[in-house]
């Protein structure tokens, strides 16, 4: 990341009095943040200028879009540490403006999917087209390929056994153990690119031997994938109604999408 | 007339009827008045929808944005003028600005098409990259561009750059590092290769023109005809003219010319000229 130039020394040291008493005195790795109050955010914001947290909103928002290219977790430790800096003691302010430029200029979502790590994703927030986007996508094979996995997991009750998972993708011609023209090593890109990326959760199930994995959704895919698509999909699929499945349709209709994790709330994802 | 050089330019605005004795600050100003005042100029879906295919795309031709700007707008139930494409990717660049990002235009010196690329504005140097490149990559990078950017037809062979690796000064690099590194480049879209030799990309010579403007100031060829810096192109022999044009602005320029002779000399233009590339274009038809 490029080196940001910092609010002038007399300015900070105004601001370092006032924060004494939120985080430590020194820019120590491991800073124990606790998150300012309103009437501190309110005082820190009198101090600045419009210009200066409009320009620390960009930053912060920049930030975000390089690791979401790599569909990376932001961490707000990392985030206060690297990019927020001096200005920790109106962060909420921040974030919240920067989660209103991610809605109003890019249709993202700011999601927080671990309330106890504090760590953020952006969501499309877009609706799925009915029609195909006229620009081939590079990522649109291993969408679809991780699409029926999640499928398969959604209709068997939510987690199923890894082999199931690979005895489904043989069915697809696209076998774990042999390095695959399009998506190469598949049981790497499903075990780690798809799990880094929070689409899948890829569990130990103790004491198994051999040793065991299950799948479940990722936090990823439980705000960005529609289950009720899902199960319409499926239902064209076997041509039934979708509500043959009773489980499975009440848990694709029982949750708005406004209920899924956000910035303000800190509700753990729904399984 | 355009408030805005000719140089590789943030998509302009629509060239409107104006009265002639308004100044360029106030055009600008009406412009933008417009832009902010009107309400169905605001950003909406259909671009939020174009930018997000932008992020994920980074590069596409002018055929493409086109149908993309259409799709968008039917899928979002906006009000599409297929002439409007320029003013649809205005705003979405004014609201792009404060992050230092706009989408940019830019010419292919392969086919001579316009492509569209979403583009960082903030880095003066290639420290833009630096998130996806360890610094002896970066460094290797550089004088892969030191070698195209003086070079005569624009281009670096493969054994040159890998002899470059000599003399670098951060982690040197073997030469499987190298071609490694070399077929990301043309992954990320950084660098193009045909034949085992490499040219900038167009997304490269959008996102990087004030950049190799500013360092190679002395090196950089500019086409006489289009005033972009030029890498591949043809140079006029005589000695006291030696104007650069770019291989698709030859073949625009002398299209139809039975003597072709120099713009700026007259002197007879003595290469092939190439054939005007009809569009082939990276949407689905």
């Amino acid at each position: 990341m490029t080196q940001r130039k910092r609010p002038s020394s007399t300015q900070s040291s105004s601001q370092r009095r006032h924060t004494g008493n939120l985080v430590a005195q020194d820019e120590d790795d491991d800073v124990a943040f606790t998150q300012p109050s309103t009437s501190q955010v309110q005082r820190g914001l009198e101090k600045l200028t419009p210009a200066q947290v409009d320009q620390k909103t960009a930053e912060v928002v920049q930030y975000f879009l390089v690791k979401d290219q790599k569909k990376m977790p932001v961490r707000r430790a990392d985030l206060v540490k690297h990019v927020v800096k001096d200005y920790r003691n109106i962060y909420p302010e921040i974030l919240k403006r920067a989660a209103r430029t991610f809605d109003q200029v890019f249709g993202l979502k700011l999601v927080e999917i671990d309330p106890k790590n504090k760590m953020y994703i952006l969501v499309n927030n877009l609706e799925t087209p009915d029609k195909a986007s006229p620009i081939r996508s590079p990522s649109n094979p291993k969408m679809g390929l991780l699409l029926a996995i999640l499928s398969v997991i959604f209709m068997k009750g939510g987690v199923v056994r890894e082999n199931l998972i690979w005895n489904t993708l043989k069915k697809l011609r696209v076998d774990p153990g042999e390095k695959h023209e399009e998506f190469g090593d598949v049981r790497k890109m499903v075990t780690d690119e798809f799990v880094r990326q929070r689409y899948l959760e890829y569990v130990r199930i103790p004491h198994t031997e051999p040793i065991e994995h299950e799948f479940r959704w990722g936090q990823r895919a439980d705000a960005e994938v529609s289950k009720a698509k899902i199960l319409e999909f499926m239902g064209e699929l076997h041509e039934q109604d979708p509500k043959t499945w009773t489980q499975q349709y009440r848990e694709a209709h029982s949750l708005p999408n406004s209920s899924q994790a956000s910035t303000s709330s800190s509700s753990s994802s729904q399984r | 007339m355009a408030s805005r050089s000719s140089s590789s330019t943030a998509a302009g605005g629509s060239d409107s009827p104006q009265k002639p004795t308004k100044t360029k600050r106030t055009r600008r100003k009406t412009r933008k008045a417009r832009a902010v005042g009107d309400m169905s100029r605001q950003m909406g879906e259909s671009h939020r929808r174009f930018l997000q295919t932008m992020m994920v795309s980074g590069v596409i031709d002018e055929q493409a944005a086109k149908a993309l700007y259409q799709y968008c707008c039917e899928t979002h139930h906006t009000q599409y003028a297929p002439d409007k494409l320029e003013d649809f990717i205005d705003i979405i660049n004014s609201r792009l600005q404060p992050m230092f990002m706009q989408i940019r235009k830019g010419m292919s010196e392969d086919n001579g098409l316009q492509y569209y690329a979403l583009v960082n504005m903030a880095e003066t140097d290639i420290t833009r990259m630096s998130s996806d490149y360890a610094d002896n990559e970066l460094e290797l990078f550089r004088k892969t561009m030191d070698l195209i950017v003086c070079s005569e037809n624009g281009k670096a062979s493969s054994t040159d750059i890998l002899n470059s690796t000599d003399s670098m000064t951060t982690r040197k690099m073997k030469k499987s590092e190298t071609e490694h590194l070399l077929s990301r480049l043309v992954h990320d879209k950084w660098l193009s290769e045909k034949r085992g030799e490499y040219t900038l990309s167009t997304r490269c010579i959008i996102e990087m023109e004030p950049y190799i403007r500013t360092m190679y100031q002395d090196h950089v060829k500019v086409c006489h005809i289009c005033r972009n810096i030029a890498f591949q192109c043809q140079i006029c022999e005589n000695p006291t003219c030696g104007i650069k044009i770019h291989n698709p602005c030859v073949a625009r320029y002398f299209k139809g010319k039975s003597e072709p002779r120099c713009p700026s000399c007259d002197d007879f233009w003595p290469h092939e000229i190439p054939e005007v590339k009809r569009p082939h274009s990276q949407s689905r038809r």
